[in-house]
């Protein structure tokens, strides 16, 4: 039997150990990757020529981000490697790339997707303001460019990484203004149980929590995000929020760091036709999987935070698993004992997530109280009163028809940023569940393209 | 904030070599390594103004998904700010050239 094409998405965590397990099986697969350099968003490299240190870039995560780097290195030959090619289509068995304004289709026998995982965001007023980015853009900043995203930086928000990431820039010299975090502490403490599945991480992100209260670093918990002052010219000027004790607070800044935990890139398993349904705990749609990556789709493994939020280490876990799904699928005989440790390994990575779901909620209920003059769509300037205007005048209580009337979701970021807040907007506007509103459907392309990309030449 | 006061922090990473860039006409110094997002917003407050609104915009995500960084090329391409390496002689344009854009504002 001819060796099986795999092609894996995304050289993060997932896909390194996807292809460095198929590259240990004998074969030989293609990693098509959008990034310039491996190693994903979290173990993200930085530009030739940079001289900070892997523990300056990575802090605890210093030593798993140099195995990663090195383990790619390594596979470089062994596989056939194209950086800087977007993923944009997958159909008939097809994944359709595109690389310097030209395209081509890649056949493949099995498709491992790990796309990695964007902010999740709820719009708030003033939130189009130049100088508001997304909290994975405030640590894209300074990773990979040495960059703090303005002078006066306020983090509003919640999850992981806004804790992180404030850590981050307080370390490398920026002013952190304030951590004004929607969730509360009960949240935290009632996620425990859930937690301790992974007491090393937790441990670390107690550690991170203290760090801002030792720093002195103003903390606000259970906030309702108000404002983010600014001009159209000048940019963002400060952020207002209710405290939890029901009295107002407004902080001068010039940059906001805002961002509600991650969502996972799931365009191409859409368009590959794979089953999502919906996930109650942190209302959003899924693709499912088995416990080793395999979608409803035969050929088509789902691995990283492209498909659960577990983080990198559960990413480099879900590529193993999927890599071994494939090999097994294919007729190859299967390590058992090696699958059971990592099934059970992913298991720890499962719980734990669903702790951080829980200990950092997706404030749902914001989306009923936005204004109608917020902006919800950032691409084109579309209001929360535009959206609910469709779904009251016109009907659309369903995402895509809601899209289809109103643009929310139809721009240039295609709903990655809109999406899951308008779906909210709308299930608080028509009393349904965001279950029954559904999810905006991926399209090809995934990311715009220009009109004159061409055919690759032969 | 004024639109000409730089928006982004430099922190480290700032002995390298500087690389000259075009903005709007204007000469830049930028680094080598910079991203044509950081070389620009480094120097002034934004990268474009938003087609649907009346704001300038300075990029959102940093990881090529939400394209609020798109810049303009002489011959009327985009391109997208946070994932284009600077070079010496790049040039680029915050409005589209001579391409009106009905504004919604």
């Amino acid at each position: 039997m001819a060796e099986p094409r795999v092609i894996i998405v995304g050289a993060g965590p997932a896909g390194v150990r996807a292809a460095e397990t198929l590259v240990a099986a004998g074969l030989r697969p293609t990693v098509v990757d959008e990034g310039r350099r491996d190693g994903g968003q979290i173990y993200r490299r930085q530009p030739e020529g940079f001289a900070r240190s892997s523990a300056e870039l990575y802090g605890t995560e210093a030593a798993r981000a140099e195995a990663l780097h090195a383990t790619f290195d390594d596979l470089r030959p062994k596989i056939d490697y194209r950086p800087g090619h977007l993923a944009w289509n997958v159909a008939d068995g097809h994944l359709h790339v595109v690389h310097d304004g030209s395209a081509e289709a890649l056949p493949f026998d099995a498709l491992i997707v790990a796309s990695g995982a964007t902010d999740r965001l709820m719009p708030v007023k003033g939130w189009q303001h130049a100088g508001v980015y997304s909290l994975g853009a405030a640590q894209i900043a300074l990773k990979s460019q040495g960059c703090a995203i303005g002078r006066r930086v306020v983090f509003l928000g919640t999850g992981p990484l806004m804790q992180l990431v404030a850590a981050q820039y307080r370390k490398a010299g920026a002013q952190v203004v304030a951590l004004l975090d929607t969730s509360r502490l009960w949240n935290q403490i009632r996620a425990l149980p859930k937690l301790v599945s992974r007491p090393d991480v937790l441990a670390k992100g107690v550690g991170l929590a203290a760090s801002h209260l030792l720093a002195g670093t103003m903390v606000r918990r259970g906030v309702t995000p108000v404002e983010i002052f600014g001009d159209a010219d000048g940019g963002v000027s400060g952020v207002s929020v209710r405290l939890a004790s029901g009295r107002d607070l407004r902080l001068a800044c010039d940059a906001v760091a805002l961002g509600y935990h991650l969502r996972p890139e799931t365009q191409l398993a859409d368009l590959a036709r794979c089953d999502f349904a919906f996930d109650a705990a942190t209302r959003q749609f899924w693709p499912v999987i088995d416990e080793d990556g395999r979608s409803s789709v035969p050929g088509i493994y789902l691995a990283g935070d492209g498909v659960r939020t577990q983080g990198a280490d559960g990413a480099e876990i879900a590529g193993k698993l999927a890599a071994l799904a494939v090999l097994t699928d294919r007729g190859r005989s299967a390590p058992t004992e090696q699958i059971s440790r990592l099934r059970q390994q992913r298991r720890a990575m499962e719980r734990f997530r669903a702790g951080i779901a829980e200990a950092f909620p997706w404030p749902h209920h914001l989306a009923a109280g936005l204004a109608d003059d917020t902006v919800v769509c950032r691409c084109e300037g579309i209001t929360a009163g535009e959206l609910r205007s469709v779904v009251h005048d016109k009907g659309a209580d369903e995402m895509n028809r809601a899209k289809a009337l109103s643009r929310v979701g139809m721009g240039r970021c295609q709903g990655r940023y809109c999406g899951h807040a308008a779906a909210e907007v709308v299930a608080a506007a028509t009393q349904l569940s965001p279950a029954v509103v559904g999810r905006l459907r991926g399209q090809a392309p995934v990311k715009p393209l220009a009109i004159r990309t061409r055919r690759a030449a032969p | 904030m004024s639109p000409l006061q730089p928006r982004f922090v430099r922190l480290a990473e700032t002995d390298r070599p500087t690389v000259p860039i075009v903005v709007d006409g204007a000469t830049v110094e930028a680094l080598e390594g910079d991203s044509l997002l950081v070389a620009v917003l480094t120097r002034a407050g934004h990268l474009r103004h938003s087609e649907f609104g009346p704001e300038a915009r300075a990029g959102f995500c940093l990881m090529a998904a939400c394209q609020d960084c798109w810049m303009w090329t002489h011959d009327g391409d985009r391109l997208r700010a946070c994932d284009t390496p600077v070079r010496a002689g790049l040039s680029v344009l915050t409005q589209p050239p001579d391409m009106p854009w009905p504004n919604r504002a």
